[in-house]
């Protein structure tokens, strides 16, 4: 056994690691909250915080599969959407393998509610009036753009209707005519940037509609829908065939439509091709945005766009052509919205029953255990700490949020953590019990209930990781915070509880086995049998050598065994399942010998 | 009670007093084999043949609208109902009280016109400003639980591989996956034969039994693995009598990490539904609290016996105990003469 000097020694070391990781830790937080912005407080979840919660579910046919990519390209344009509505701070995340969730700090207007629900629509107008809002441009995508017809608006327009019906009756969808005076007004006050305040390019397919290109770079006015986008059957895209199959390694978009939709595009090119720029070109719109407006150059119902694509670009353009904006058409699953009033009053509640939680843990550890209960309670405290630190830590650094499910976790938690300083009382317990000194007993509950709860605590862990990764929503939350915590536990009790108890062991309070001190050896049994009577001792059963010596003797104690078996036979009928206690005797010869 | 708890985990230490967890292990065993049937044939008994419907499942798995009312100027059901109904004459409504003034009202599926329509009705019925709307489709629950189920096997593929490591037999590995099966099976019988609601918080609430109840009887394992390993060639007990001690010699601190374990559990129970009315918190503890009591009973009464039954086969330890028991026949005898 060692000198009392080195497990103190020890004791304060560890006490000293966990000040450095409790100093480091409040380090980041302080840092945080001076430089980066940060508050002190965790960030709540929705259900906390008051908000609203919309989950997107991709609508896929049987077989079929939503890859992760197209889900980030969904979440990209939808964030596109909440953005445009005005909504700030709204979070969008992808969620499992084939959900959405928005997160929208207060109430969802029916607006943005549209917005989120609408599948996007996607339409091919004809292209009457364009313009860049202030210089000129060339458009991305290759077709050539007209010169400007018109010169950069005023900063502040107002909201206009550009419905109004043009004089005289326009012929057809290209028709000049449509732009009224008032559409012309419009147009000309047009600004790319305040395409979504003002809404104008939110039109009947029946009317024309003033909008701009998805860069913000290009204006225009065009007619009304000619094609829709579900007669689209196919978009994809490809390197052009050059005559004689030569392949030229242009990269173009293809588009095929149904029957419907080729004819009517026929028509369109017999049209436009000729007309002059601007009007010989056709826009496609989606979601009132042009993603891109070529111009007519042949007459065909199996057009081909092409321009400057790379093939990222072309393969970009054929996606949104065909599944509109979304590369997958979404159902909201489940809309929750949690007033601010409500959220206050989950949480309230949650703290409450924690805090009671606590104090009955208490209460019933001061029962048990009675002063070593203050370990308990301090370890807890030490718990507390650092599990609030980490998580405002995460909640600022990783975005991570404190649900009311998360706060069942923590709670939970305090159940838990208590569980492995009983595992350690009680392995300290069994040592006295044994006749150990309490130092002794200390190291030696230590060792083998250091075993015990890394295997538990292992096995927590393990369940709290594959939840995390596997499961969505609400369950990860609450593995995230068990997972926290179970990590917490193991560190508090290695590094505090045990260095704790070491540095108790020492004090007269505790080693005197003070009835109130919870280590009691009378109270444990361990004085009421003699010191040769003592129950095997820890060390002979655990160390190979004492097994070792035990092998050595078997004869001898063989024979003592018969003997005591002999005496407890008269005591107590040897059939039983409580083993006979004299036969043990055996036992303490060993132990002595080895001590 | 805490000394009368401490001489009894002193008698349990030295086996001067001893529940005969492997002794009666027929009738444990049997025990946990009737209640495994019973809470299998409740959903059936309830449902009316029909597994499924023996289940209370919540609005999450129903798919419907839900309205949270607070600071609600009463909090009479039939007020809630007829607003429902003043829109939307035939919907299914169920209305269920939260804290003192506050109503958590779930319809059928509305459409949003009639959701906001039900919404004014209720704020100008209760007199409040405070109602919360939710829409949850018939898939979200399902979709959780699909993936819960998915979590559920890989941890305990993951658990039984990394236990059977630890203590380096499949057969404890097996014994704990029982006893968890053993648990969870009953935990939901629980659910069915009382109608409480399962949501999914309550989900969560399983799984989390899962880590607790392996926790449990990870740590009394341990203790067997360690008494069973030292047993000498010249041990004094049967290869049962060994496994019995240990579970004995654990059973103080098995109740007392139970009933931590279950404190704050009953605490976030009855302050955090009955009193304050916050559905999540109910519902995760509800199944923690039913998962902690079983967890912690399963282990003694049901891993352990089980542990001990896989392992007496085994020639070694058969042959074993059969030395033990005849040297004990034979001291006796030797008395008796």
């Amino acid at each position: 056994m060692a000198t009392s000097s080195t497990p103190v020694r020890k004791a304060w070391r560890s006490l000293g690691w966990l000040a450095a990781i409790i100093a480091v830790l409040l380090g980041i937080q302080t840092a945080g909250a001076l430089f980066w912005g940060w508050g002190w407080t965790p960030k709540l979840a929705l259900d906390l915080e008051g908000g609203t919660r919309v989950v997107l579910a991709a609508q896929l046919a049987e077989g079929q599969e939503v890859t992760q990519e197209q889900l980030n390209q969904a979440v990209s344009i939808i964030r596109q959407r909440v953005d445009a509505s005005g909504v700030s701070e709204a979070e969008i995340s992808t969620q499992g393998a084939n959900n959405i969730e928005v997160l929208i700090p207060g109430p969802l207007d029916p607006e943005t509610q549209e917005r989120l629900q609408s599948s996007s629509k996607l339409e091919f107008r004809p292209v009457i009036l364009a313009g860049t809002p202030s210089t000129d441009a060339v458009g991305d995508d290759g077709t050539e753009t007209p010169a400007p017809t018109d010169e950069a608006a005023e900063p502040d327009v107002e909201p206009t209707e550009p419905a109004a019906t043009p004089n005289p009756e326009p012929t057809d969808a290209s028709d000049p005519n449509w732009v009224s005076a008032e559409i012309q007004k419009a147009y000309d006050d047009f600004r790319c940037d305040q395409i979504d305040e003002v809404e104008a390019n939110l039109a009947p397919a029946d009317k024309p509609l003033i909008t701009c290109d998805d860069t913000g770079q290009i204006k225009y006015v065009l007619g009304p829908v000619e094609v829709d986008g579900a007669d689209i059957t196919d978009a994809f895209s490809g390197q052009r065939q050059g005559s004689g199959g030569v392949n030229t390694g242009e990269w173009v978009v293809n588009l095929r439509f149904n029957d419907k939709g080729g004819a009517a595009f026929k028509d369109i090119g017999n049209r436009l091709i000729g007309l002059d720029p601007p009007r010989n070109q056709f826009a496609a719109v989606l979601d009132g945005r042009v993603i891109t407006a070529p111009r007519v150059l042949g007459v065909t119902d199996q057009p081909e766009i092409s321009g400057s694509f790379t093939q990222e670009t072309s393969t970009a353009l054929a996606q949104q052509l065909k599944f509109g904006a979304l590369p997958v058409s979404f159902e909201v699953q489940t809309r929750d919205s949690v007033s601010p009033t409500l959220g206050s009053s989950q949480l309230q509640s949650g703290l409450l029953a924690g805090l009671v939680g606590l104090i009955l843990v208490v209460i019933y550890s001061f029962f048990q255990y009675r002063a070593l209960a203050s370990v308990t309670i301090a370890s807890i405290v030490v718990a507390a700490v650092l599990t609030y630190l980490v998580i405002a830590i995460l909640s600022w650094r990783e975005g991570y949020r404190l649900s009311l499910a998360g706060v069942a976790g923590l709670i939970v938690a305090i159940g838990f953590t208590v569980d492995s300083f009983i595992v350690y009382f009680e392995r300290i317990r069994d040592e006295l019990r044994d006749g150990r000194g309490l130092t002794g007993a200390v190291e030696a509950g230590w060792k083998r209930a250091l075993r015990t709860i890394y295997a538990a605590k292992g096995v927590n862990l393990l369940s709290a990781v594959v939840l995390a990764i596997i499961a969505v929503g609400s369950v990860k939350g609450f593995a995230l915070t068990l997972g926290i915590t179970v990590v917490i536990d193991v560190l508090v009790v290695v590094l505090f509880t045990h260095p704790m108890l070491q540095l108790l062991a020492t004090t007269r309070f505790f080693s005197s086995g003070h009835p109130l001190s919870g280590l009691d050896p009378t109270a444990l049994g361990a004085v009421y049998r003699g010191r040769a009577e003592f129950r095997v001792s820890a060390a002979a059963r655990r160390s190979g050598a004492g097994r070792e010596a035990e092998r050595r003797q078997t004869i001898a104690e063989r024979k003592a065994a018969e003997a005591a078996a002999l005496d407890a036979t008269t005591a107590k009928p040897a059939r039983t399942e409580t083993p006979a206690r004299p036969p043990q005797k055996k036992k303490s010869g060993s132990k002595k010998g080895k001590r | 009670m805490a000394s009368g708890l401490t001489k009894f985990g002193n008698d349990l230490y030295t086996g001067e007093r001893s529940v005969p967890f492997i002794g009666l292990r027929r009738i444990w065993l049997g025990l946990a084999v009737a209640l495994m049937i019973a809470a299998v044939a409740v959903p059936f008994v309830r449902g009316a043949g029909d597994f499924g419907a023996g289940f209370n499942f919540g609005i999450e798995f129903r798919g419907g609208s839900q309205f949270q009312v607070s600071d609600a100027s009463s909090v009479d059901p039939d007020i809630a109902e007829e607003a429902v109904h003043s829109v939307v004459p035939d919907a299914l409504v169920r209305v269920t009280t939260v804290g003192d003034d506050g109503l958590r009202v779930q319809t059928d599926q509305l459409t949003d016109a009639e959701t906001q329509d039900v919404a004014g009705a209720l704020k100008d019925a209760f007199d409040t400003e405070t109602v919360d709307d939710s829409f949850i489709g018939a898939s979200w629950g399902a979709d959780i639980t699909q993936k819960a189920l998915l979590g559920l096997g890989v941890f305990l593929a993951l658990a039984a591989i990394l236990m059977a490591l630890y203590f380096r037999t499949w057969k404890m590995s097996a014994a704990a996956m029982l006893a968890l099966l053993h648990d969870l099976v009953i935990t939901v019988g629980v659910y069915a034969a009382t109608g409480f609601e399962i949501t999914p918080a309550a989900v969560i609430g399983f799984l989390t039994i899962l880590g607790f109840s392996l926790y449990d009887t990870v740590v009394v394992f341990d203790k067997i693995r360690e008494n069973t390993s030292e047993m000498g060639e010249e041990s004094t007990r049967t290869y049962g009598e060994t496994v019995n001690l240990a579970a004995n010699q654990t059973l103080v601190r098995s109740i007392n990490t139970g009933v931590v374990a279950a404190l704050p559990v009953a605490a976030i129970l009855f302050l955090g539904s009955f009193v304050l009315g916050a559905d999540t918190l109910r519902d995760i503890s509800l199944a923690l609290l039913v998962g902690t009591i079983i967890g912690t009973y399963s282990t003694p009464f049901v891993a352990a016996p089980l542990y001990a039954m896989f392992r007496q086969g085994e020639p070694e330890i058969a042959a074993r105990d059969k030395r033990t028991l005849a040297q004990r026949a034979k001291s006796l005898s030797t008395a008796s003469a």
